[in-house]
């Protein structure tokens, strides 16, 4: 997801019995589905998990922009350069609140930005990977922006109430997102035999990569059970990872392209489909910064914040001039 | 008549494209998450204007083209747009400084224009003047801001001057085109437009504390379409290369 792998304090769930009264307390409204707000108490995993699991949302959306970046100035219609612009464009607004919900948190944007800067925190792997044609403005916005959604509309409901009011507005922008991405895949998959190859070749470049946005199975996970049990990540990565194969598999076959999966089959007694999982030995290597693009996206990241220090510092020093010139007049 | 409207409109269209697309070149690589935000809205804004103005133009030459085919099918010496906005971006500053000494000068013609005699002129200008106030705010501003910030962002910020001053002057260049636009009524006479930019420009150099250049040569060709710089094509090789490349594709 565009929170993957993160770690919790990971010393297993205690019983309510084991908590102090303090603790006690802050589980129980969480389990009778209260929100915690930034000036209440709460356990030091609790904000340590939130701050990794946010700033982590945050930077995927920041650097998940590159990727889309990459096409707005080769974008084939005018409408088509507006939307993919206005999309970029939602994903730093939605990098900007989930930045303002982890600064509840009593971290700061610089600090968080430095860590995405020098490696030290991660964002999703999904956007390590290239996009090379059109047709991969559809399958992000289909497939990327599909298994964001599966993750983040249960996230509305998530215990961090600033987290949770950030994913609503983002949810909703996200479900376009989706959408339009669908129509790009709809055009290209009913245009011209080249549109048609596109859109398969997009297909199965990101077909496995989306299915490894959910993380690898985390069913006997301590750190997702902590997560869970404190209501910041709310379903396991194998029930997301099915429903999203779920709801993908007729949509593939609405556009009349194949999903490149040769075991992909509809299980009547489960009631699922059954396929098979992505390579994970290639998602620990996008994981450990060997994915095709990792170096290109801190590259570009580091050379925005570098080339745009003389512009953060100008505007600081031109307000500190004013607020200078304002208290001399009083 | 309808030759020299249609070239007119080209030129307004082509400005905005031009532009628009040069801003949207800065997508997630500003400064800042504010400052990437802002430079999308006003990419968006110039996309959206370019289609309203080409799609006019298209409809006025009565060949069938519309707003897509104009920006995507031509080629350089169709291009109607002032050589000021086909500059490339340069640093923050520079872009900011384009945009600057555009915006001044748009939000004056669109002024203007809401006044046309040509009712769809005039309603285009109306709702392109909303935007076009936001952008010439932010941009005095941003220009005010570095100008007057540190020693660093002053020099940057006066080289962005010097460099793109030059290209101040074809704004207010008249031709036949805008003879025509001028008697009937649909467009201002260029040079009524310079004293009110002269005066703008100057007050907020002296808030930045930059030097306006004492020449005042102007190159010249682009919104005549004579000679454009050379950046314009490398732009073109981008902007339309998906659909020169799929000519029978929709997208």
């Amino acid at each position: 997801m565009y929170a993957q792998m993160i770690k919790s304090t990971g010393e297993g769930v205690k019983s309510l019995e084991d908590m102090e009264p303090q603790e006690r307390a802050f589980q129980e409204r969480i389990n009778a589905g209260g929100k915690i707000e930034p000036k209440d108490w709460m356990p030091d995993g609790y904000r340590k998990n939130l701050i990794r699991q946010i700033g982590q949302h945050a930077h995927s959306e920041i650097v998940g922009q590159l990727p889309e970046g990459n096409w707005i100035t080769r974008a084939p219609t005018l409408e088509r350069k507006a939307i993919l612009l206005a999309k970029v464009q939602d994903e730093a607004g939605h990098g900007l609140y989930l930045y303002c919900a982890a600064e509840t948190l009593g971290v700061s944007r610089d600090q968080l930005t430095r860590d995405l800067l020098s490696g030290k925190m991660k964002y999703s792997s999904i956007f390590n990977y290239p996009t090379l044609t059109w047709a991969d403005m559809g399958a992000v916005g289909w497939l990327v922006d599909g298994a964001a959604i599966m993750n983040q509309v249960p996230l509305q409901r998530t215990s961090y109430g600033p987290y949770a009011r950030a994913m609503v507005r983002i949810c909703k922008e996200e479900s376009f997102h989706q959408r339009q991405g669908f129509d790009i895949m709809m055009k290209m998959a009913k245009g011209t035999d080249a549109q048609k190859k596109m859109a398969q070749d997009a297909l199965n470049r990101f077909w496995g990569p989306a299915l490894m946005m959910f993380g690898p199975s985390d069913e006997n996970s301590v750190h997702s059970a902590q997560s869970m049990a404190w209501k910041i990540k709310m379903n396991s990565n194998d029930e997301l990872r099915q429903k999203f194969v779920d709801e993908c598999v007729p949509q593939a076959q609405y556009l009349g392209l194949t999903v490149p999966d040769p075991e992909l089959k509809w299980n009547e007694e489960r009631g699922h489909y059954d396929f098979t999982q992505p390579d994970w030995d290639e998602f620990f290597d996008v994981l450990m910064g060997n994915g095709p693009c990792n170096t290109e996206r801190l590259e570009a990241r580091n050379k925005a914040w570098d080339d745009g220090a003389w512009v953060r510092d100008g505007l600081m020093a031109h307000a500190a001039k004013k607020r200078a010139a304002k208290l001399a007049a009083e | 008549m309808s030759d020299t409207l249609f070239e007119f409109l080209c030129r307004m269209g082509d400005n905005t494209l031009v532009l628009g697309h040069r801003v949207s070149e800065w997508c997630s690589h500003a400064p800042v998450l504010e400052e990437d935000i802002a430079l999308a809205n006003t990419a968006l804004d110039l996309i959206g204007q370019t289609t309203l103005w080409l799609d006019l133009a298209g409809e006025v030459e009565g060949a069938g083209r519309d707003a897509d085919k104009l920006a995507f099918h031509r080629d350089v010496w169709d291009f109607r747009n002032l050589l000021l906005v086909e500059q490339p971006n340069g640093d923050f500053g520079q872009t900011m400084m384009r945009q600057f000494l555009f915006d001044a000068w748009h939000l004056s013609q669109l002024t203007s224009l809401m006044d046309s005699s040509n009712a769809q002129v005039a309603a285009i200008a109306e709702k392109s003047s909303k935007e076009v106030t936001y952008h010439l705010e932010r941009a005095t501003d941003t220009v005010i801001g570095l100008g007057d910030g540190t020693e660093e962002s002053h020099a940057r910020m006066q080289a962005a001057l010097n460099r793109l001053w030059p290209y101040v002057g074809e704004m207010f260049i008249s031709d036949d085109v805008d003879t025509a636009m001028i008697e009937t009524g649909i467009a201002p006479d260029p040079a009524s437009l310079r004293p009110a930019y002269d005066a703008l420009v100057a007050d907020v150099f002296r808030a930045a504390t930059l030097e306006k250049p004492q020449d005042d040569f102007a190159h010249k060709g682009g919104k005549s379409g004579k000679r454009h710089s050379e950046h314009l094509g490398h732009m073109l090789t981008q902007m339309q290369w998906l659909q020169r490349a799929y000519p029978d594709a929709t997208w």
